[in-house]
């Protein structure tokens, strides 16, 4: 779907007539990415975290496939293998480290998604299922960023492999069979690399799957903006094409020169030295910690430390999910009919608590789990689920917003975050 | 292909509204079809479980001679770490220090090593929290605060009994099924 003054996909050349009547594939993607997709012509810079990602995924899988032609799925030969990958195979070095960093790439950006979404109401009606699927596109990465950690087969691949699996076996009853299932023994092997290996090797095309999903999602409302206010007519759009292909061209430069910088003068800067050691699994590492892109659930996970009803094993793994569970009802937690963070005076400091609270649970994570870090990541840890369990559903009901712009053309003339002083607060509906 | 089935409920055998035998013909293929998925699902979920060389599991014998009071070793059992530890007199007196009862897994020291070989802590290397092997066994090794084992992971600290004191861990570090088969030979398992 489009808005009805999106332009006609009309072949010219007779072969593309021809096509089109056989198969409209030219028609689609015209449609989708096209001059056929009009957008609001407001959006800022924070809008092209989306096409990042996808520029992420496609280096991943780019680089993945390359890496599973000389890599090899056995204990004995793993960590080696990657050896052989840095110092033997043409350009080895520079794909196995455009894959490692490739992964931290993907994460920030995949943040800087998820929290543009956050503060402008991205997720609320009438694209629920976008934000919804979002999600599962988030946990998906998770599980396949997890497995492909393992793979190297040092000591935080093997210890993340236990621990991560170990999560498991905190549920009750059938957790040390679910673990050894996972494992297809009682401790990380090569039966645990073997399997590991294989999903990683799929899950990337399972997300790119959930991606056509979450994209067709996002297509029918048409992209959120801004100011949060609606498409009223042909004025408040472009066309995709040529003016987000431009400036999404412009950011994916920005965003390859910040790989390169990484890639090329500090490839290591994000890992682990541990990870360079081979797996021994009679010592463990004594500063284990995940990759930075885990941290936050880390500290979570850890923050729960006596137990009460239940065990403070139980209620750490609960917590650590319920962290990302919990995102899948903000939908229907933060109830304000106002979608930007921009005319939210409380909301929007909220929402900068909630930020350094992240990242406070995130330094904590990375932190060895030693006071002051274990009370600090459970007062940051209970301020996260406040936040969307009290603090937002309060805020939808109490805040006064600002003054909304007629539409979006008027706050792009009035000034960038359209500070308007109309009278007419209420949304027109749609022409 | 499909077609619409819009014949009369047959008036003839079961009479207007009642359960026709096609009814029965559909649930019965439904249900054979669900069976079959079923059937075909477990094997592909089962591959997955422990296979027949990881399950033919073995028993190990370690001899504890050289072990000094003070000193303990890790070895391997069923390719998870096995710490065997000499505890010196202190250590055992810290451990029966210790009211059993007021412990998150109440265990005593009498209760976790074998009669009359007290001073002879034979336990898993494996936190019972997510699995790291805890510090304290080596040479110059956190002991934690309560002078057992260490998790460096998400911090749980044992005493001198392997009992969990502090941190997530929710039990006592596994004591594995073990006899004295002389007095300085341990079969394990």
């Amino acid at each position: 779907m489009s808005f009805p003054w999106a332009e006609h996909y009309t072949p010219k050349h007779p072969f593309m007539r021809y096509m089109d009547e056989k198969l409209p594939l030219p028609r689609l993607v015209y449609n989708a990415v096209g001059a056929g997709y009009p957008v609001p012509r407001n959006l800022n810079y924070f809008w092209n975290f989306g096409v990042l990602a996808g520029a992420a995924l496609a280096i991943q899988i780019l680089t993945g496939i390359i890496l599973a032609m000389h890599y090899a799925a056995n204990g004995l030969v793993a960590f080696d293998s990657v050896e052989h990958i840095m110092r033997d195979v043409n350009q080895g070095w520079l794909l196995r480290y455009a894959h490692a960093n490739g992964a931290s790439m993907f994460f920030i950006v995949v943040y800087l998604h998820i929290f543009r979404g956050l503060y402008y109401g991205s997720y609320k009606a009438p694209r629920e299922m976008v934000w919804l699927l979002g999600l599962v596109i988030f946990l998906l990465m998770m599980a396949t960023a997890f497995m492909g950690y393992v793979l190297p087969w040092g000591q935080m691949s093997f210890w993340g492999a236990k621990v991560i699996t170990g999560l498991f076996s905190a549920i009750p009853l059938v957790g040390t069979t679910i673990q050894e299932w996972l494992l297809g023994g009682f401790a990380p092997d090569n039966a645990a690399l073997n399997r590991f290996f294989s999903l990683h090797y799929l899950l990337p095309f399972v997300i790119a799957a959930v991606i056509i999903l979450h994209i067709w999602a996002l297509h029918i409302p048409g992209s959120n903006n801004p100011t949060g206010v609606d498409v009223k007519g042909p004025q408040d759009t472009v066309p995709f094409h040529p003016y987000y292909t431009a400036k999404d061209g412009f950011g994916l430069g920005v965003f390859l020169l910040i790989f390169a910088i990484l890639l090329f003068f500090a490839p290591n800067y994000l890992g682990h030295a541990d990870n360079y050691i081979p797996a021994n699994p009679l010592s463990t590492p004594a500063h284990i910690v995940p990759e930075w892109y885990f941290w936050p659930f880390y500290a979570i996970l850890r923050a729960f430390t006596v137990d009460f009803i239940l065990p403070a094993k139980l209620w750490g793994v609960l917590a650590m999910f319920a962290a990302i569970l919990l995102l899948f009802f903000l939908p229907w937690l933060d109830r304000s009919p106002v979608r930007s963070g921009n005319y939210r005076p409380l909301f929007k400091k909220s929402f900068v608590v909630l930020v350094v609270d992240v990242l406070v649970l995130g330094y904590c994570g990375g932190a060895p789990a030693e006071e002051p870090y274990v009370m600090i990541s459970q007062l940051a840890a209970a301020y996260y689920f406040a936040h969307f369990l009290i603090v937002l559903p309060i805020i939808s009901k109490i805040e006064k917003p600002l003054p909304l712009p007629n539409s979006i053309t008027e706050a792009v003339l009035k000034g960038k975050d359209g500070a308007t002083l109309s009278t007419n607060a209420v949304a027109q509906p749609a022409e | 292909m499909a077609t619409l089935d819009t014949t009369e409920p047959e008036t003839g055998e079961n009479g207007g509204e009642g359960i026709r035998r096609r009814d029965f013909i559909n649930i019965a293929a439904v249900s054979f079809a669900g069976v079959g998925a079923v059937s075909l699902l477990y094997p592909i979920v089962n591959q997955m479980n422990p296979s027949a060389d990881v399950l033919a599991l073995a028993s190990i014998e370690v001899d504890v001679s050289a072990i000094q009071p003070g000193q303990a070793i890790k070895t391997i059992f069923r390719k998870q770490p096995l710490f065997v530890r000499h505890l010196t007199p202190a250590e055992i007196a810290a451990a029966d220090g210790v009211d059993a009862a007021s412990l998150r897994d109440p265990q005593t020291l009498e209760e976790r090593t074998k009669t009359g070989k007290k001073q002879w802590l034979i336990t898993m290397g494996v936190c019972t929290h997510l699995g790291c092997v805890p510090l304290g066994a080596g040479e110059g090794e956190a002991k934690g605060e309560f002078g057992g084992y260490f998790c460096p992971c998400h911090g749980s600290h044992y005493d001198t009994a392997a009992r969990i004191r502090k941190g997530p861990a929710p039990k006592n570090l596994e004591v594995p099924e073990y006899a004295f088969t002389s007095d300085t030979v341990v079969q394990v398992g």
